[in-house]
């Protein structure tokens, strides 16, 4: 993925990372230079490619739950959740209402603090260490809300194929709803200080500017492209889970920049705080699981789609009949935002990289996994597990 | 410092201040080696207000250069092993490891994984384990303060250090 405006024959290059101050996260990046503007940018991904999705085909259904949860640490409970979905297609069982909408409640508490958390990071790059303080402490609201329901603070494991596994006590919805209520308060501080604070704004406003063309043939998704103008959320357009009994309704900006994607995602926690509280009161009676869910799976395919805090995540999942998935193929928004990056910082200056960076909320853990080889002596079949392994381990010991 | 020439009454007071600086304020590099982001972010949740590692004089560090102790997460890809590495050779002695989290120790789920080497103990030597997935902050802050008691007491934990023949292997593997 490379953007080019012009081609000199010498070009200062700064190369960021894999371990970099302003990067959490392990990934390079190679920025030519012109002065202080970017000239050409590329990225160099895969630092974090463990193999989960071939790995996920020595596993069982009920174990790969637990291992697709674990793409994320962040949005552990989007993965678990879109491919629970999946395999109940195809294993076609039935899952209770209260367990639909436990499974939102988790979700949308999930993009609460993957929300906040962001927002402190960004806080961060740009320079404002007290606000990544003060929405981090906030965030500690939200982790024990999360624990207080599932028993960790992160990978909460709240669902199982066929449902979920703990119901909401009355306690508990009183914890969830005064974390709720403190939270609401400070939202609306922090909206107010990311959309007047005059040096903030210097960082953010008229930055990266993604017109709503560019969003849409750069295929952004999530927050990121409905900062752009792009009426486009999973959760709405194709319904998954409770969310057709517990609508959502889409926060959209259209100025494209650096503030308009604070704006949306704070806005959106607003969104979520709602739905809480909706889901709260209206919580159908009900099972937490299905009564029975089959060991074997009989062959078929399935997609499954989900709004992930980040934006759309995508899952193909095929049955070969055994008690293993055949394949399970995963799509993370990262990957899909990363473009916009790289041709957004051409002709910025080198001081907004993180700032861009940090705009798309990047994972690079959801992010490295494509892995597709072209074999020089032309052959594209199937590679069976050792051959991969073989392969990883002979071209990171032959490599230059 | 320790070829000034000095008689040994200083160089035992010289020893005993570095210690002292050591303990008070070790100063952290983080690194992710291909980790979930689990543990990575409870990482960070240490250093913010609830948990505050700072009071312990705990400082995340950008540069290797700087650090003393390095903080690692994930099982250890195997594109990331070799900056491992070169961030653990790029930090000054005495340097000390932790490695967070389940799949540090053991892999954890992605034991068997094509792309992992499974446990960051293979590639570098480590001196405190913190298990859990992920650990939570305050078992990431007992960790950092079981390796500072074990400094104060004596000598740093026994570790493994690579063999002069597996330095050689590993060049010759590298470069």
């Amino acid at each position: 993925m490379t953007a080019v405006i012009s081609p000199k024959k010498e070009k200062f290059i700064i190369p960021i990372g894999p371990q970099h101050p302003a990067l959490k996260e392990p990934g390079h990046f190679e920025f030519a230079v012109d002065g202080e503007i970017v000239t050409e940018a590329t990225v160099r991904l895969g630092y974090v490619h463990r193999g989960i999705e071939k790995g996920a085909e020595a596993r069982n259904w009920t174990q790969n739950l637990y291992l697709v949860e674990r793409i994320c640490g962040i949005c552990s409970h989007i993965h678990a959740l879109t491919y629970a979905l999946g395999v109940e297609v195809l294993a076609e069982v039935e899952v209770p209402p209260r367990a639909q909408a436990i499974r939102v409640l988790v979700a949308e508490l999930e993009r609460i603090h993957s929300h906040l958390l962001w927002f402190g990071v960004a806080a961060h790059e740009a320079g404002f260490d007290t606000l990544f303080m003060y929405s981090w402490r906030d965030r500690e609201t939200i982790m024990d809300i999360l624990e207080a329901l599932t028993g960790n603070r992160v990978n909460y494991s709240a669902n199982v194929l066929g449902g979920v596994k703990f119901d909401i006590s009355d306690e508990q919805r009183k914890v969830i709803l005064d974390g709720l209520d403190f939270l609401e308060k400070r939202t609306h501080h922090y909206l107010d200080v990311a959309t007047s604070d005059g040096m903030f704004l210097q960082r953010t406003r008229g930055i990266g500017i993604t017109r709503l063309q560019d969003a849409q043939r750069l295929g952004i998704v999530g927050p990121t492209a409905r900062a752009s103008g792009v009426m486009r959320d999973v959760r709405v357009d194709a319904p998954y889970a409770a969310y057709d009994m517990f609508p959502i309704n889409i926060v959209v900006e259209t100025a494209g920049d650096l503030e308009a994607r604070f704006v949306v995602r704070l806005k959106e926690l607003f969104e979520s705080f709602r739905l809480v509280r909706e889901i709260l009161d209206n919580l159908p009676p009900g099972d937490l699981q299905a009564k029975r869910f089959p060991r074997r799976i009989k062959p078929g395919e399935v997609i499954s789609r989900v709004e992930a805090p980040r934006g759309e995540v995508f899952y193909y999942i095929r049955s070969n009949g055994s008690d293993m998935p055949e394949r399970v193929k995963v799509r993370t928004p990262t990957l899909c935002n990363m473009a916009s990056v790289l041709s957004l910082a051409v002709g910025h200056h080198l001081a907004d990289m993180p700032m861009l960076l940090v705009g798309i909320d990047p994972c690079f853990s959801c992010n490295d996994r494509g892995v597709s080889i072209c074999s020089s002596q032309g052959e594209h079949g199937r590679w069976t597990w050792e051959r991969l392994r073989q392969f990883g381990i002979d071209y990171y010991a032959n490599k230059v | 410092m320790t070829n000034l020439n000095l008689s040994d009454e200083w160089n035992g007071i010289l020893l005993k201040l570095k210690k002292w600086a050591r303990i008070n304020s070790p100063w952290a590099i983080h690194y992710n080696s291909g980790s979930c982001n689990g543990c990575d972010i409870e990482i960070l949740a240490t250093l913010t207000p609830r948990y505050d590692a700072e009071r312990l004089g705990v400082k995340l560090q950008g540069s290797p250069r700087h650090a003393d102790v390095l903080i690692c997460t994930g099982p250890v890809t195997l594109q990331s092993r070799d900056r491992l590495r070169r961030i653990y050779e790029q930090m000054p002695d005495p340097k000390f490891v932790v490695a967070v989290g389940s799949c540090a120790i053991s892999g954890g789920v992605f034991q068997g994984c094509y792309n992992v080497v499974g446990h960051i103990d293979e590639v570098i030597p480590v001196d405190a384990y913190v298990p859990g997935c992920p650990p939570r902050p305050e078992a990431i802050i007992d960790g950092l303060v079981k390796l500072l008691t074990a400094l104060k007491q004596g000598d740093p934990p026994p570790t493994e250090r690579p063999t002069e023949l597996e330095l050689e292997n590993y060049d010759a593997a590298t470069i």
